[in-house]
């Protein structure tokens, strides 16, 4: 026996419990770059369109946002475009996957069991990291392939998807070491994904003026690697170098500390609760403000950057006449800018749709958990409980889109020296994404009254109808099908008319869905595992 | 009396098991009564049932002189409910989650949290996710213990607690005992537990009632061991009603006897002379085992606890 033993086993367990998880990531993120490619081919074919659309991209706030391009071709654009969104992904992936493997199975005793068999000590953590690199080189290559076939060089192509897979595997190492640190596997994901947060904004400030501080951040080497535009493959080895290093402390981490123990002590908490902690929403909003406050402060950054972005596209001085021609057919410059916050905005939407699709679920995970049997048991009623989750998916919702577009509107009017004209618009493009996000959550909310098992097909109906909004059009399909996502209703705001009918409409859907789920959700056993 | 709670003929299935099969059980109000059975067999079920949480398919239930079903919300100010299977939010500390449970019930008596918290030796301040089996359980069993209701139901609540603290229930449990009108339905495996604390006992099997009563009743329904040590030989005992496993020793004579025969033996026994007698009453072990070991042949069941 040596601390390895069981390894084999453990990852086996490991890929068996995350074969749909990790299947979907892994899809999913191999499919984007291909898809943004043949998009591109279709919108620029030729290079003189590709020179005039590059133009655009110079404008600070977009380098700080998706980093610099480094190569006017199809390639060079698919990376600028998709790079660091597709390795803030695949980090993510791995540092859950990592973290959902070690620390998540120590907090929940799961793993004391497993310890208890012939598992040697380093057995665990060993097989967590192989499952995300696994996962990472399936990625690597599926990308690398994908890109390939949509007959982009082969360098370039092998060289983003390696950058991808060799992200992934960086911070499932961050997370393996992070994982050693708290008791509590929601702060080790924190950790990392704080640590994810940082390098972003190093390379945002680095791209942005003194280069070599996005030669400190992770995001920023995958861009460094130059997929597309001359490789430098040597690189790669940063990410090999501190990979090993973070795996090597999380190893040596792991042999100092007890099971269970983490090496940051647990705080004591308050030993009364606060005169306040007396209904179901005072709890929900205890379990909630955390997660509210970190969304909160996401998108209003990404609402304040997109919308200084959206201030430069104005400034475009177009070579171009196909460009031109474009531009006036969408009314012009300003037309252009409009579309751009139209664009911007409808992924806002969709975003926080996630955190409504989230919070929607916390139902299901306060019942899986058992933990909603001892609250019900006292005078909460189930729809007191439905309630007091769910207003934070319908207002929680509200208040992240009003932040986004406030902070969108201010960023972009004080660039274009009229706050006053831009905050209004603004704001509305982010409001009117509403009632979509609702449908979700009504949509979540019937799947956890009348299908509980079901109910993480929630998420699914989240990626469908991003997927056919984004890529609908994209691969064809008649307009119907991409009707079925609530955002293909969301009137493209500003620029497009308002009309409130298909608001109204979405918010009657989202009605209707939730109120069958709040009826099945009074009327059926509770809990259900 | 009134009956606390009174289910009749409740059935409940999953699927294709039956947890519940015509379950009849009443509780009087004032008594502490044992809900006893092995794991899976339905005791989870009907304290859910109780609670509102499960629908029964079939049968009928009352309790507090509602149902529980449809008035769940108002009968839960007049009751209090301890998980067999305590989870609590990880980033609450103890002393939170008690305090949220007793408001959510509708009051707490503060000098009676404190005093359990110091009977039981929890510390209030710790995170949730810090807490073991047991502490977690103690925290349930406060929240539970320090309000003011009319009924506690208890689903194995000791289940984690070290013998000291066990003892320190048992305490806990006698003085609710005394308190007028309060009404506690402990289910539980533990026969010691049982037996030192209920007035009555309803013992369950597959889903239904196979005796209930006081153990007194009980006992006088089964038999007494007796050994005795005879001053003469003695003829016929064996072929005596409702004498069982005789055997003959040296003079010792062992053997069973059914409590309703108990008298005619004995007068037998002293006839001949008697040197030396033990009687040993049926202790509730064996009560359960004459109910269980027909279980052998029975098909798996499996238990309903999620």
């Amino acid at each position: 026996m040596n601390s390895l033993t069981g390894t084999r086993a453990l990852t086996r367990l490991a890929l068996r419990l995350d074969r749909v998880r990790l299947t979907v990531w892994v899809v999913g993120l191999a499919v984007m770059p291909m898809g943004t490619a043949a998009n591109y081919l279709k919108l620029y074919p030729t290079q003189q369109d590709l020179e005039a659309v590059s133009g655009v991209l110079s404008n600070p706030s977009l380098v700080a946002l998706s980093g610099p391009l480094f190569g006017v071709s199809i390639g060079g654009l698919t990376t600028w475009k998709i790079g660091v969104t597709e390795f803030i992904l695949v980090a993510l992936m791995s540092l859950l996957t990592v973290v959902r493997h070690t620390r998540t199975e120590e907090e929940t005793g799961r793993l004391e069991l497993l310890r208890a068999t012939v598992i040697g000590r380093h057995a665990p953590l060993t097989a967590a990291l192989l499952t995300a690199v696994l996962a990472n080189l399936a990625i690597a290559v599926l990308v690398a392939l994908g890109l390939m076939a949509t007959g982009l060089p082969a360098a370039g192509s092998a060289a983003l998807g390696l950058a991808t897979g060799l992200v992934g595997i960086l911070f499932a190492a961050i997370a393996a070491a992070a994982a050693q640190l708290t008791q509590s596997a929601r702060a080790a994901n924190g950790i990392a994904a704080a640590v994810l947060g940082g390098t972003y904004l190093l390379r945002a400030v680095g791209d942005s003026g003194p280069t070599w501080l996005s030669w400190l951040s992770p995001t920023g080497w995958g861009l460094h690697m130059r997929p597309y535009a001359g490789e430098r493959w040597w690189v790669a080895l940063l990410f090999v170098g501190f990979a090993a290093v973070f795996i090597a402390v999380g190893y040596v981490l792991e042999a100092r500390r007890d099971v269970g123990a983490g090496l940051l002590a647990e705080r004591l908490g308050p030993a009364e609760a606060s005169p306040g902690l007396r209904t179901p929403l005072a709890l929900a909003w205890r379990l909630q403000r955390g997660l509210l406050l970190g969304w909160t402060i996401g998108l209003a950054l990404s609402g304040a950057v997109l919308g200084g972005a959206a201030a430069g596209i104005g400034d475009l001085e177009s070579p171009n006449q196909q460009l031109t021609d474009i531009l006036n057919r969408m009314g012009g410059r300003n037309g252009l800018t409009d579309a751009f916050l139209a664009a911007i905005f409808g992924i806002i939407g969709m975003v926080a749709a996630a955190y409504t699709v989230q919070v929607t679920l916390r139902l299901r995970q306060e019942e899986s958990s058992g933990r909603v049997e001892a609250l019900l048991a006292t005078r909460v009623s189930r729809l007191q409980w439905a309630a007091s989750h769910l207003v934070f998916a319908l207002l929680g919702t509200a208040l992240l889109l009003a932040v986004s577009g406030l902070a969108g509107g201010l960023a972009y009017g004080a660039q274009v020296h009229d706050v006053g004209g831009q905050v209004g618009r603004v704001f509305g493009a982010a409001m009117v994404q509403l009632p979509a996000t609702w449908v979700l959550a009504g949509f979540g909310v019937a799947l956890i009254g009348l299908a509980p098992r079901l109910s993480t097909l929630a998420w699914a109906a989240l990626i469908l109808s991003v997927l056919l909004v984004e890529l609908g059009a994209l691969f064809g399909l008649s307009q119907w099908i991409v009707d079925i996502a609530p955002f293909a209703h969301v009137p493209k705001l500003p620029g497009s008319a308002f009309t409130a009918t298909p608001m109204l409409w979405l918010t009657v859907v989202a009605v209707a869905l939730g109120a069958a789920g709040l009826v099945g959700l009074r009327r059926r056993d509770m809990p259900v595992a | 009396m009134t009956d606390a709670i009174r289910t009749d003929a409740l059935v409940k299935t999953f699927g294709r098991t039956r947890a519940l099969d015509g379950l009849d059980l009443a509780v009087q109000t004032g008594e502490v009564h044992g809900f006893l059975g092995p794991n899976g067999a339905g005791k989870s079920t009907t304290i859910r049932i109780l609670l509102g949480l499960l629908h029964a398919d079939a049968g009928a239930v009352t309790l507090l002189g509602g149902d529980p079903w449809r008035d769940a919300a108002q009968l839960h100010r007049r009751l209090a409910y301890v998980p067999g299977d305590v989870t609590l939010w990880p980033n609450l500390t103890g002393g939170e989650v008690i305090d949220l449970l007793g408001r959510l019930r509708g009051g707490l008596d503060t000098k009676r949290r404190a005093e359990l918290l110091e009977r039981f030796d929890l510390d209030p301040r710790k995170k949730a996710r810090t807490y073991s089996k047991g502490n977690r359980q103690k925290v349930a069993l406060i929240a539970a213990l320090a309000s003011d209701v009319e009924l506690l139901l208890l689903d194995e609540p000791t289940s984690g607690l070290d013998p000291l603290m066990e003892e320190v229930f048992r305490q806990v449990v006698l003085e609710e005992q005394r308190r007028a009108g309060r009404t506690v339905l402990l289910s539980s495996h533990i026969l010691a537990e049982v037996e030192a604390l209920c007035d009555r006992v309803t013992i369950i099997r597959d889903g239904r009632a196979v005796e209930t009563g006081t153990l007194a009743g009980m006992r006088h329904l089964t038999r007494t061991s007796i050994q005795v040590d005879l001053a003469g030989p003695v003829d016929g005992l064996a072929s005596l009603p409702g004498v069982h496993d005789l055997q003959s020793h040296n003079g010792t004579v062992r053997f069973d006897v059914d409590t309703t025969a108990l008298d005619a033996v004995l007068r037998q026994l002293t006839a001949v002379g008697i040197r030396s007698l033990t009687s040993q009453p049926p202790t509730l072990e064996e009560l359960f085992l004459r109910h269980y070991d027909r279980t052998a042949g029975a098909e798996p069941r499996s238990e309903v606890a999620q």
